[in-house]
């Protein structure tokens, strides 16, 4: 639904986005990744049409992006912000008109959220008599009240405590099944895995690495193995089908290594020519974390 | 459009709810009265609020003893006791003072006054003024020259102004115009900066608080700062339309419970400025100065992170309108037509405050025009460089603004 490509966003001083190209699938929950200063919020503006690109287009549900899909997209900033003597209810309404909403509509949806987020109490309250937190509740259904097709999240949960980051994480889901496409930019790669089908991970200025987040975790395995067996301490000749990379220090009947499958072998070859000589407790393949892969590409390139 | 007509109606609405604004409506003419009252009341008993002074004379060359003539507060005794031991009454009573008149009078600086305080500038002129009256009349005394005759033949003449028109000759009011000049040209001048200065707030509240990229996601900064500009705007007009409406209620109310002569008197007076005129030329060169200023206020607030460090650029921003405050109420009033005058009326950033002192003692017809022009090719260019310095501060942070940067930022591709 947005197609992302070949956009140079030049500054003063320095190029905050070279050549990149982001493809996001209908009803994707896409997480753009980067250090500080890659250049994401850029392109996150860009697709808001806030600033425009140097060069490169975007396409929205296959027409060039354009004033008309203001109204389809959601965006949540990563400095939040509303006006502090407004009334909250009808600061919600304003911003949903300003996004095409009518006021009774904007008024009726509003009812539906704030009782289901247990802000009915709220209405009438201006936002500097709301802790943080709430402000960033009340941002969070203004950013989404007129049910656009995208929504945008710049680093949604920071500012939230557990309980409330739960509590948005599920809405989030929540209008991603009903159809929404998410896109959200953060560098807490627990959230990540969690939420996202697909990233992009964008380092000074340039697209570093794409696709699922299965694909990219698969296409970082290794053949590499923890293995967790009891009884007294193995020692190996070589004819083994892997090699020991770590070992350790267990206790004297648990013992935990890390293996390293030979080329031709696998798992069952492990386990055959284990079984007869200890007791295994776990043998578990060693999958990168994104947040590993993240910062293995980030210090590549560095 | 929509878009601008909602950020209006925001603009708007949250201003004129506020309770300052409504206590402002009924405070601002409540205040100009009390004022007008207590200037009329001071004026008028402004010789009693001077202490009596009493000056003991010591006259040495008896031409002067006997021939003061006592004034409200200011009352001359002639002394007979040596200079010092008037000087310690003196020193005692603060009221009072001594005049010592030596016998060659004429020559400079020979009169001297002692007292404990220094002698205000009004009681040394008075006493001048009567003792050069004295000594004229005690000269043609001695030359044989008639002083009842003298008296006879002075005169005390004052001007009354007549202004011909074509509808025939009016008798004007100087002190009327100048008045009514000097007030408009005052308005114009605070009402320049209060809501020049609301838009420049307003700027800077969305930037800090940060909503400003909320919304710019929704509408084009260019919506933004103009629907800010007019919602202000019209708060303004709301404010003058009320204080216009209330003072008529209340000049109509005191009309009907005064009717006295002084009053009509004064009616009469103010009936001979066109009113409707000036009331027409200043919501124009409110609205015209207002628009010129404010988006230039709103590049300034778009330009910083905060309210303090709005100084560098408001200086020379404020400079035009300031100088010609200045010059207005302190020398043009009094040369309303002069060059300097006509010239100040026509530069678009001087001229709201410029023209509305021009107006009431009457404007060419063409100079109006060309002014009411200029303003107007000039505010819609402001606007159009402020929206291009605006749409790029305004997602600037911590970024210290310079003039240099701001020309950047003017030239900035989209």
């Amino acid at each position: 639904m947005l197609s992302i490509r070949n956009i140079v966003k030049q500054y003063a001083g320095h190029r905050a986005l070279d050549d990149v190209s982001i493809e996001v699938k209908s009803g994707q929950v896409f997480g753009l990744l980067g250090p500080n200063g890659a250049g994401k919020t850029s392109l996150i503006r860009i697709i808001n049409q806030i600033t425009a690109p140097d060069s490169g287009e975007v396409f929205f549900n296959g027409e060039k992006l354009n004033q008309s899909h203001i109204n389809q997209i959601g965006y949540l900033p990563e400095e939040r912000g509303l006006y502090k003597k407004m009334e909250i209810g009808e600061q919600m309404i304003y911003l949903a008109r300003l996004k095409g909403l009518s006021r009774d509509e904007a008024n009726r949806r509003l009812k539906i959220w704030f009782d289901k987020l247990g802000m009915e109490t709220w209405w009438k309250k201006k936002i500097e008599e709301l802790s943080k937190g709430m402000q960033q509740k009340a941002q969070f259904v203004a950013t989404i009240l007129h049910e656009p097709e995208l929504i945008i999240l710049d680093e949604p949960f920071s500012g939230f405590d557990p309980v409330n980051a739960e509590i948005i994480k599920d809405e989030i889901l929540e209008l991603n099944k009903k159809g929404a496409t998410i896109l959200f930019s953060t560098h807490r790669m627990e959230s990540v895995e969690e939420l996202c089908d697909s990233i992009a991970l964008i380092h000074k200025s340039h697209k570093i690495l794409d696709g699922t987040v299965k694909g990219i975790r698969n296409s970082y395995r290794n053949a590499t193995y923890w293995l967790e067996y009891n009884g007294a301490a193995l020692s190996f000749d070589g004819k083994q089908p892997f090699e020991v990379i770590e070992e350790t220090a267990g206790d004297d009947n648990e013992h935990t290594i890390k293996i390293k499958l030979n080329a031709d072998s696998s798992s069952n070859d492990v386990l055959q020519y284990l079984l007869p000589k200890t007791r295994i407790n776990m043998l578990k393949e060693v999958i990168p974390s994104m947040n590993e892969i993240f910062i293995q590409k980030v210090n590549q390139i560095n | 459009m929509d878009k601008i007509l909602l950020i209006i109606q925001r603009e708007y609405i949250t201003r004129v709810r506020k309770k300052s604004f409504i206590v402002m409506i009924f405070v601002v003419p409540g205040l100009i009265l009390a004022m007008g009252g207590a200037i009329a009341l001071i004026a008028k008993n402004s010789d009693e609020l001077t202490d009596k002074e009493v000056v003991k004379v010591i006259d040495k060359s008896g031409v002067f003893a006997g021939k003061f003539k006592d004034q409200n507060n200011l009352k001359f005794e002639t002394s007979t006791q040596s200079l010092a031991d008037l000087k310690a009454d003196l020193k005692k009573d603060e009221s009072l003072s001594a005049l010592e008149i030596p016998v060659d009078y004429a020559k400079k600086n020979a009169v001297k006054i002692y007292s404990k305080k220094k002698p205000g500038i009004t009681l040394t002129q008075k006493i001048q003024d009567e003792m050069n009256d004295i000594a004229v009349s005690a000269g043609m005394l001695k030359n044989h020259i008639d002083t009842a005759l003298l008296h006879s033949i002075k005169s005390d003449i004052s001007l009354d102004t007549v202004e011909i028109t074509e509808t025939g000759d009016n008798k004007t009011n100087l002190g009327a115009n100048i008045g009514i000049g000097i007030a408009c040209a005052i308005l114009i001048y605070l009402s320049l900066f209060i809501y020049g200065a609301q838009v420049m707030r307003g700027v800077i509240e969305e930037k800090t608080s940060r909503i400003i990229e909320v919304i710019i996601s929704s509408v084009k900064p260019f919506q933004l700062m103009l629907g800010k500009i007019i919602g202000v705007g019209l708060v303004g007009l709301t404010q003058f339309s009320a204080w216009i409406i209330l003072s008529i209620i209340s000049t109509k109310i005191a009309g009907h419970a005064m009717s006295s002569g002084g009053m009509l008197g004064a009616l009469a007076v103010l009936q001979t400025i066109p009113f409707g005129k000036v009331l027409i030329c200043f919501i124009f060169y409110f609205l015209g100065g207002y628009l010129l200023y404010s988006a230039l206020f709103a590049a300034v607030g778009s330009a910083v992170d905060s309210e303090t460090e709005t100084q560098q650029f408001m200086f020379p921003i404020t400079l035009p309108l300031l100088f010609t405050y200045i010059l207005s109420v302190s020398i043009l009033f009094r040369a309303p037509d002069s060059t300097l005058a006509v010239w100040l009326s026509i530069i678009p950033f001087t001229s709201p405050v410029a023209m509305m002192l021009r107006m009431p003692f009457g404007v060419p017809d063409w100079q109006l025009a060309l002014s009411m022009v200029l303003l107007v090719i000039t505010f819609i260019f402001t606007t159009y460089v402020a929206a291009r310095i605006y749409r790029v501060g305004v997602l600037m942070y911590g970024k210290k603004a310079s003039y240099k940067e701001l020309l950047k930022w003017f030239f900035y591709k989209e």
